[in-house]
């Protein structure tokens, strides 16, 4: 593989970069390999670069429906962080934190992490207790988290609505400074690049059918583009695990949902930090480019369809406008949808499953995207060892009739409340 | 917007009602042995359909009523509403 370096970035421009390698291939599916992992967004890019990398199982490939990337990997608002405060998901994501911090230089491949802060604001003293019990749980847990008080919040977002006589007033908030952004396309190019290169075949426009399972153990998958054989399989398909499982005859404690974002027209920098509103579900940053990414709330019904409703793009703005008034003057320059696998606890599953060699990566609800190389570090070591990493044993499939939910968001079973 | 037919009201905005989810779920019998994958099955385990989804919606901003609602979860076709206690075929 070529490496992306300023000398081969000179060398290259001798012939008008005409001539640098493809970043991967567009290989023919083999009859036969190790895993396949279905689904080529970036928990299943990552996932397959992981298992090259850290388990030398090469022979691997990766089956996409539509291209790599187009689905949540391309569509969600870049949030980086890992300000939680149960164990299981504050321990995984800070995982995550440390593979995002060095993900650039390992993958040879610009993903423009940007680690700007993320603030969730408190409107109440209630809040302000739940944010320092919980900013005292993640530093328990060797994450960085600093409360602010109203006056230190104001010293960094002075734009945000301070004054006295509004609904929600601004108490103070909880902030993980080495939170951040990163570029959402690069993650997913970046992982294929370097997976294609380990010897990973990455199959785009192959829609799975359905699956071979005899005795209890899979032996492979039917595709759109003829029967592949494998000596494991893993599901990496996010808001599409429901149609997957279906046909594995799985009832899964998923539920399918539209999450719409938003982007307004780019303007001069203004906000330095990921921000998000206390008292509804809506949170900001700007773009590179200027524009401010915006985001909240499901549309709140089962939905397949990867496009929005305004009457929820509204309401969420509404709250942005509360919180951040000048965003009132913006033009809106995109708003689009995704689905989310939404899990009945709000947390994710990355397990083994009845079924011998079939393994299952999904219920990433609102965090998928953070999650990227955490869910693919842990994932490919469930598959290659056959047993979960003790960073997802809190993300096993039958804690939900077990009882060991982790309850960080305390949704219940209505997935789309929040 | 979607626009959804309530039996007792007629034709109304979406606004105007809250989502109840999966209407075929049904909550395990009283008084009979119930096993821990039935309870399991009844709480969480969903099979969110792609396609014709039998759901509940209550009329929260109109006359308060709950009602099911057949709608596409791929096209958000609605197709047919219902009042709650009404047995869909």
């Amino acid at each position: 593989m070529q490496k992306y370096s300023i000398f081969n970035l000179v060398k290259n421009a001798f012939s008008n970069h005409e001539n640098w390698d493809l970043a991967w291939k567009d290989p023919t599916p083999k009859e036969e390999y190790d895993v396949v992992i279905i689904g080529g967004g970036g928990h299943g890019l990552a996932t397959a670069y992981y298992l090259a990398k850290e388990h030398k199982i090469t022979k691997v490939a990766i089956i996409e429906k539509g291209w790599i990337g187009g689905g949540n990997v391309g569509r969600n608002t870049t949030i980086i962080r890992s300000n939680y405060m149960h164990d299981e998901n504050g321990l995984f994501s800070e995982f995550g934190m440390d593979l995002w911090r060095k993900m650039s230089q390992d993958l040879n491949y610009n993903v423009m992490f940007s680690p700007r802060g993320i603030i969730n604001l408190a409107h109440s003293d209630a809040q302000m207790n739940a944010y320092a019990r919980r900013g005292n749980s993640m530093r328990l847990n060797g994450i960085d988290a600093v409360l602010l008080n109203r006056e230190q919040v104001k010293e960094i977002i002075p734009m945000a609505d301070f004054s006295e006589n509004v609904r929600f007033p601004i108490f103070g908030g909880l902030m993980q400074p080495s939170a951040g952004t990163a570029r959402h396309d690069a993650v997913a190019w970046g992982y294929a690049r370097q997976a294609d290169s380990m010897g990973v075949d990455i199959i785009q426009n192959c829609e799975v059918i359905g699956f071979d399972v005899s005795a209890g153990k899979i032996n492979g998958i039917r595709t759109s583009r003829g029967n592949i054989k494998a000596k494991k399989v893993g599901l990496c398909v996010a808001g599409s695990t429901n149609i997957l499982a279906e046909k594995l005859n799985m009832t899964l404690p998923i539920e399918t949902h539209l999450l719409q974002a938003c982007v307004s027209e780019p303007v001069k920098p203004v906000l330095d930090n990921v921000v998000t509103f206390g008292a509804g579900h809506f949170y900001v940053s700007q773009s590179d480019k200027g524009e401010m990414v915006m985001g909240g709330d499901l549309d709140g019904y089962n939905s397949y369809a990867q496009r929005g409703n305004l009457p929820t793009l509204q309401h969420v703005l509404t709250e942005g406008i509360a919180m951040m008034p000048f965003l009132s003057k913006l033009k809106m320059l995109r708003t689009w949808g995704g689905i989310m696998d939404m899990s009945m606890d709000g947390s994710p599953i990355i397990d083994k499953t009845h079924i011998e060699g079939l393994y299952l990566n999904c219920g990433w609800c609102y965090g998928g995207f953070k999650a990227t190389p955490a869910s693919g570090w842990t994932f490919a070591h469930t598959i290659a060892q056959d047993r979960v990493h003790e960073l997802n044993a809190g993300y096993g499939l039958n804690r939900f009739s077990t009882g060991h939910l982790i309850d960080e968001k305390g949704l219940g079973t209505k997935t789309w409340i929040s | 917007m979607l626009y959804i037919k309530c039996p007792h009201c007629g034709m109304r905005p979406q606004t105007e009602f809250s989502y109840g989810g999966d209407a075929s779920v049904k909550r395990p019998e009283l008084n009979k042995d119930i096993s821990d994958q039935e309870w399991d099955d009844f709480v969480y385990n969903r099979k969110s359909l792609r396609g014709k989804h039998l759901e509940l919606w209550q009329h929260i901003s109109g006359c308060r009523q709950w009602i099911k609602v057949e709608r596409d979860t791929s096209t958000h076709e609605i197709f047919r509403t219902f009042r709650a206690d009404e047995e869909v075929a």
